[in-house]
């Protein structure tokens, strides 16, 4: 369930004149920002972007980027855009980092529905001249690259047809796979980035149930190179992503500091989804509420506007 | 030929066989009525209207007559009749078919179409891998996810599953990469990367003894990611290096050769496909190269395909069709390839 809460009565050139104001003069209205826009959902943001262009002839984005500054504008920019399109800046940031922050990608390909993340790469392609999987390829290397190029280019069937047979023999062969030091990583790859998601999870059932601990345990014990820590990350996504979430919050917030990109990618990227399944994940795991936990350790505005997005009136 | 003459060739042949003087009987030969109907019978799809007008109105005896003098079709059995040549009755059944297959498939939703053919050519086993690379690369990106769209609800699969699963080593690897890309589309394109990759190419294909092509990772990446404007600048770049075209330093990489073609010179592939299937003694699946090519280039890039069939093999891709395709079905692709000049 999203935490996102929308007013009953919304009005585009309302908003983009209430922001303009807020955005005029000198300084600005930084909590108008916030109560506007921390309550306006995916196509409501769409259009107040179109009204506040017609307008007053300028792109909202670039007033806000020129007004507001550090995590909160980095927060507020990613939460304007289009789904689709937010997803597609992720990545390409992912990508860019030195030593390529492959769970960002892995979190895009493996969670999103077939189409979702065919709407990214389309999105990616308007903003960047060059394909998802071109720039992707480019920038890794070895079997880190085959595995998330495979998976991001996939399109898998969504559908529920499910091959019990099938699932056992690759039940077996990745268990082979990881138990061998001789990896035969291609023949996990293969498994993981084209078998639909409703396989995958009758797969990982027969991992458990033939071998008494679940795939993503067995991972865990064996290795800790790139690779082996990649695919930890891809089945655990495919698992349970909301588990999975919890525990990115849970570094991102534990840490000396705060990793500000992961709590800002989780929360904008989940409010509209199942970031209350995922706050209700986190209570139970820390028994303190997320709210809490990030209001212990951001302030200002950044601090929030994350809070709006958790659900805040 | 009319009828009447017919009649009396196989009259004076079953005469002569008697022995019985006739009337005064004229002596031509044999062959050529059985030449028209034997052709009726053979090349590409059947000629409809003659096997109507002869056979549906021969006697009996007309009948036997075509029996015995086509060993090729039927065969004397030790019970003393002329019976038809299993394998030949299934060669038949195929011609009888080739104007409904062909029907059909123009019929059909391009992205049904791609979905039906990279099934067939996956059933059908490695002789006909190529016809995945014709798709994944001669199609534009809406198009391949089009088709990867159809796949999903004609099979319940994903058509990168079902490659990865059934075409094992470096052959399936390039083949999934081909099939889930998306290629971006527009005409942005940096020279310095294209020349780059273009020396990649250049070196893996120059020590082809030491790696196959096939198994290099920065071939696959080139090959199945880049666009093809940018692509097009590769080989540029690749001819001033190395002095020949790159489909032609791909001879022993047949994948590699088909790919490369495909996405930048997609009328010479073609061209080559139709060749073949126009030729005499092939096998059943490049036949059917005929049918595929047309149907599914008629309404994009036929024009071009037809000057290169014609600048590289003499004769006209039309005149090829007259001479060697019957019937309802030749008329069809001749429509077919009339349209849009």
């Amino acid at each position: 369930m999203a935490t996102l809460t929308v007013p009953d009565h919304f009005s585009s050139n309302e908003d983009a004149e209430a922001l303009r104001k807020a955005c005029k003069g000198w300084g600005t209205d930084e909590k108008a920002i916030i109560s506007i826009l921390g309550h306006r959902n995916a196509a409501q943001r769409k259009q107040i972007r179109l009204a506040y262009e017609q307008s007053y002839q300028e792109d909202l984005l670039k007033r806000l980027e020129s007004e507001l500054s550090g995590d909160f504008e980095k927060a507020v920019y990613r939460w304007i855009l289009d789904p689709a399109d937010r997803d597609a800046v992720l990545a390409h940031v992912a990508i860019k980092k030195s030593g390529c922050n492959y769970n960002v990608i892995i979190e895009i390909a493996t969670i999103l529905s077939p189409e979702d993340l065919f709407a990214v790469r389309k999105a990616y392609q308007v903003r960047y001249k060059h394909s998802l999987e071109e720039d992707l390829a480019a920038h890794t290397t070895g079997d880190i690259r085959k595995l998330l190029v495979a998976l991001v280019t996939a399109y898998r069937y969504d559908g529920g047809e499910i091959n019990a047979k099938l699932a056992k023999s690759e039940a077996d062969i990745l268990h082979d796979a990881i138990k061998d030091k001789a990896f035969n990583h291609d023949e996990i790859i293969r498994i993981l980035s084209t078998r639909s998601k409703t396989q995958l999870m009758a797969t990982f059932n027969h991992y458990r149930d033939d071998h008494k601990i679940s795939i993503s345990k067995t991972l865990l014990e064996e290795g800790a190179d790139d690779f082996q820590k990649a695919l930890h990350v891809v089945i655990r996504c495919l698992n349970d992503h909301k588990k999975y979430f919890e525990k990115v919050l849970r570094n991102a917030i534990r840490r000396l500091g705060t990793d500000e990109d992961a709590l800002t990618r989780v929360i904008v990227t989940r409010a509209e989804r199942d970031l209350k399944d995922i706050k209700e994940v986190y209570y139970k795991k820390n028994s303190v509420p997320l709210e809490h936990a990030v209001a212990k350790d951001t302030s200002g505005d950044y601090k929030d506007f994350l809070l709006t997005l958790l659900g805040k009136e | 030929m009319t009828i009447i003459t017919f009649r009396a060739h196989i009259y004076c042949s079953i005469c002569q066989k008697i022995s019985t003087p006739t009337e005064s009987t004229q002596t031509m030969a044999l062959t050529p009525e059985l030449q028209t109907l034997t052709k009726a019978f053979s090349g590409l799809g059947v000629d409809e209207k003659a096997l109507v007008a002869t056979l549906g109105k021969s006697h009996p005896e007309e009948r036997q007559s075509f029996r015995k003098a086509t060993p090729h079709f039927f065969k004397v059995d030790e019970r003393s009749f002329e019976r038809w040549d299993d394998h030949h009755v299934k060669l038949l059944k195929h011609e009888f078919l080739r104007f409904k297959n062909a029907v059909v498939l123009w019929t059909m939703h391009p992205w049904e179409r791609d979905a039906r053919l990279a099934k067939e050519a996956l059933k059908k086993g490695p002789e006909s891998y190529g016809i995945l690379v014709e798709i994944a690369c001669t199609r534009s990106s809406e198009e391949l996810l089009g088709a990867r769209k159809a796949y999903h609800s004609l099979f319940d699969h994903s058509i990168e599953e079902d490659v990865a699963y059934h075409i094992h080593g470096p052959e399936g690897k390039l083949l999934v990469a081909l099939v889930s890309a998306y290629r971006y589309e527009g005409s942005k394109v940096k020279d310095d990367t294209a020349k780059s990759e273009a020396k990649t190419l250049v070196n893996a294909i120059q020590h082809a003894d030491k790696r196959h092509p096939n198994e290099d990772d920065e071939v696959i990446r080139i090959l199945s990611t880049r666009s093809k404007p940018h692509l097009k600048e590769v080989y540029k770049h690749y001819k001033e290096i190395s002095g020949h075209n790159i489909d032609e330093d791909l001879d022993h990489a047949v994948r590699l050769k088909e790919t490369v073609q495909c996405l930048c010179t997609p009328e010479k592939y073609f061209s080559k496909v139709l060749e073949v299937s126009l030729r005499t003694d092939v096998h059943k699946h490049s036949k059917k190269g005929l049918t595929r090519v047309i149907v599914t280039r008629a309404d994009s890039d036929m024009k071009e395909i037809k000057e290169e069939f014609k600048n590289h093999h003499g004769v006209s891709l039309v005149e090829k069709i007259e001479e060697m395709a019957n019937g309802n079905y030749k008329d069809f692709l001749l429509t077919l390839l009339a349209r849009g000049g």
